[in-house]
């Protein structure tokens, strides 16, 4: 979780990212960060979230992105 | 001759009234509506006694935000549209420059109109758009109109941290969309999705050839463009078939391998502009249709939209470069060297627009206007301006145009037109800041931003959100101990721009 932390502020350093739910809702993320994040996230944990996963409800949180790459790290 | 943009929903209107003209997928508007609202908001600033001049809009991107456009040019004004995107800051230096004495919001924005530093009247759209519609005052405004009368005044990134209001005009609008339209072959069956935000003039692709075909544009919610399987499911559930959008909104769907869960099933136009393409991502939209016309457009806003095109009929091979190609028809390309003489072959030039599409240039702006709408240097006989775009470019073996590099700190981002000197101005501004400069890495599409001063990295970013619109904002925030200088004392650029490669 810390690494994925990192990588989110990286991208928004004045953002908390820990508590705040609705990253999509509240357009704090835009489809620049997406890419980034997706990007990062393959470097970080091996993970590739293709288009498919590319949703809302999986981006609204830093949690939320969390359990999604401990789901795709099981699947492989 | 038409010589007023509105002509085309003015005939368009008797043949197609129930017609839907624009839509979000949400709300839409038919042609008879888009008319009758447009001409109330028209007989509103006549009342109000606002004629020739500025009428800032001041709304979300919606159906109606295309009906305020066209009620401000319904009633002999310009559109000024400015958006709930962009930091109070820099609306602020807008209004400044336009001084105009209107501004028409929706129930978004309107809350955060009042608090800009703005003197004139502040209306709601919704309270205006019923106003009842005056004939004959409309009608004489439309007389009394002339083509070089200008449409809009749209924002572009100035390097002097003041951005850059770019006029446009009726015959300049009207000859980019009849050229536009012989090009990518629009017609009565096209179904437009419109990407760009309403506040660019590459907007324009879509709302005059809806008005001018009479078909529908879907202004599709920008948050649909964060997620690409959902965007793709929109495009078919409308039957989109023809998209004009930016290079890194189409890039980002075929780099997520979104064509392996769904597939585009009308598109058969698909023109990007902005940036290059890059030669993988646009191998992977070829591949996913094979059937579909693939036209590149390039252009600045200083010459009305896209003025050159190039049409891609093959698979790319890596390390090609994708031409810019050849000038709309209308248009000269004019290649100059550095002696101001057309540049030989293979040489490289400065490339320079002449014709119709040129804009009459910034408003409210004399200075930074003559700085690049020039005399031509070709013709010493009578007075006929130029644009120098300050793109460097060449011709390749076949005669078409190359791009090549910026002549100075102009970056391409996202699909965005920024001058990284706007970005440092607004950094320097900061307390706690001492200098700064801005690199742009082109490899991973990041703006880097470098200071030196006691400010923290977090707080930077903070105060920063307030000055620049978000496609501005740094993507990478560094400090240095010190800023490493040229011989002569200046920012040494290149040092780091190997900084940033290295990282």
């Amino acid at each position: 979780m810390q690494e994925l932390l990192e990588i989110l502020r990286g991208l928004h350093p004045d953002v908390d990212f820990e508590n705040c739910k609705t990253l999509i809702d509240d357009k704090v993320l835009d489809s620049f960060d997406i890419i980034s994040i997706v990007s990062e996230i393959y470097e970080e944990f091996d993970v590739t979230i293709s288009a498919e996963y590319i949703k809302p409800e999986n981006f609204n949180s830093a949690e939320a992105l969390y359990s999604l790459i401990r789901k795709l790290e099981d699947e492989e | 001759m038409q010589n007023h943009i509105l002509d085309y929903l003015s005939e368009t209107v008797k043949r197609k009234p129930d017609k839907t003209a624009f839509s979000d997928g949400t709300d839409a508007l038919s042609f008879q509506e888009l008319s009758d609202q447009s001409r109330s908001i028209g007989t509103w600033l006549h009342k109000e006694g606002i004629y020739r001049e500025p009428v800032v809009i001041f709304m979300e991107k919606h159906p109606k935000t295309v009906a305020a456009f066209l009620g401000a040019v319904a009633g002999g004004c310009f559109y000024v549209p400015v958006d709930a995107e962009m930091p109070a800051a820099r609306i602020d230096l807008i209004l400044e420059n336009v001084c105009a004495r209107v501004i028409i919001c929706d129930g978004s924005t309107f809350e955060m109109a009042g608090k800009l530093r703005f003197g004139g009247k502040i209306v709601l759209y919704d309270e205006i758009c019923r106003t009842g519609i005056d004939e004959q005052a409309l009608g004489g405004i439309y007389d009394a109109a002339v083509d070089t009368d200008p449409v809009y005044v749209v924002f572009t990134s100035g390097s002097t941290g003041v951005p850059k209001g770019v006029t446009g005009c009726h015959r300049s609008v009207i000859n980019y969309i009849e050229q536009l339209s012989e090009i990518l072959g629009f017609g009565e069956d096209s179904v437009f999705g419109n990407q760009t935000p309403l506040y660019f003039d590459a907007s324009m692709k879509e709302i005059y050839p809806a008005l001018k075909f009479g078909v529908t544009a879907y202004l599709i919610p920008k948050t649909l463009f964060l997620f690409p399987v959902k965007l793709i499911a929109f495009l078919n559930e409308h039957r989109i078939n023809t998209i004009c959008w930016v290079v890194s909104a189409l890039a980002m769907i075929s780099a997520f391998d979104t064509f392996k869960t769904i597939l585009p099933a009308y598109l058969r136009t698909v023109a990007f502009m902005g940036e290059v393409f890059p030669i993988k991502q646009f191998n992977r939209w070829k591949d996913a249709l094979p059937e579909a016309d693939f036209v590149n457009l390039y252009g600045p806003t200083e010459g009305t939209g896209v003025c050159c095109y190039y049409r891609v009929k093959e698979k790319l091979a890596p390390g090609q470069a994708m031409p810019v190609g050849r000038p709309f028809k209308n248009t000269e390309i004019l290649l100059l060297n550095e002696k101001n003489e057309r540049a030989g072959e293979g040489e490289e030039g400065e490339i320079c627009i002449r014709g119709t599409s040129l804009s009459p240039g910034y408003y409210n702006d004399p200075v930074r206007t003559e700085a690049v709408f020039v005399q031509n240097p070709l013709n010493k006989a009578y007075p006929e301006k130029i644009y120098r775009t300050g793109d460097i470019g060449r011709y390749n073996e076949n005669g078409e145009l190359m791009f090549v590099s910026r002549k100075d700190y102009q970056i391409k981002h996202m699909g965005h037109r920024i001058e990284l000197g706007e970005i440092e101005v607004n950094v320097n501004m900061l307390d706690g800041v001492k200098m700064s400069c801005c690199i742009y890495d082109q490899k991973k599409s990041k703006i880097v931003l470098y200071y030196v001063g006691e400010a923290e990295e977090r707080d930077m970013a903070v105060s920063l959100k307030e000055k620049l619109p978000r496609y501005m904002m740094p993507n990478r925030i560094a400090r240095l101990d010190k800023m490493p200088l040229t011989a002569n004392g200046k920012i040494d650029r290149a040092a780091l721009q190997e900084k940033v490669q290295g990282k």
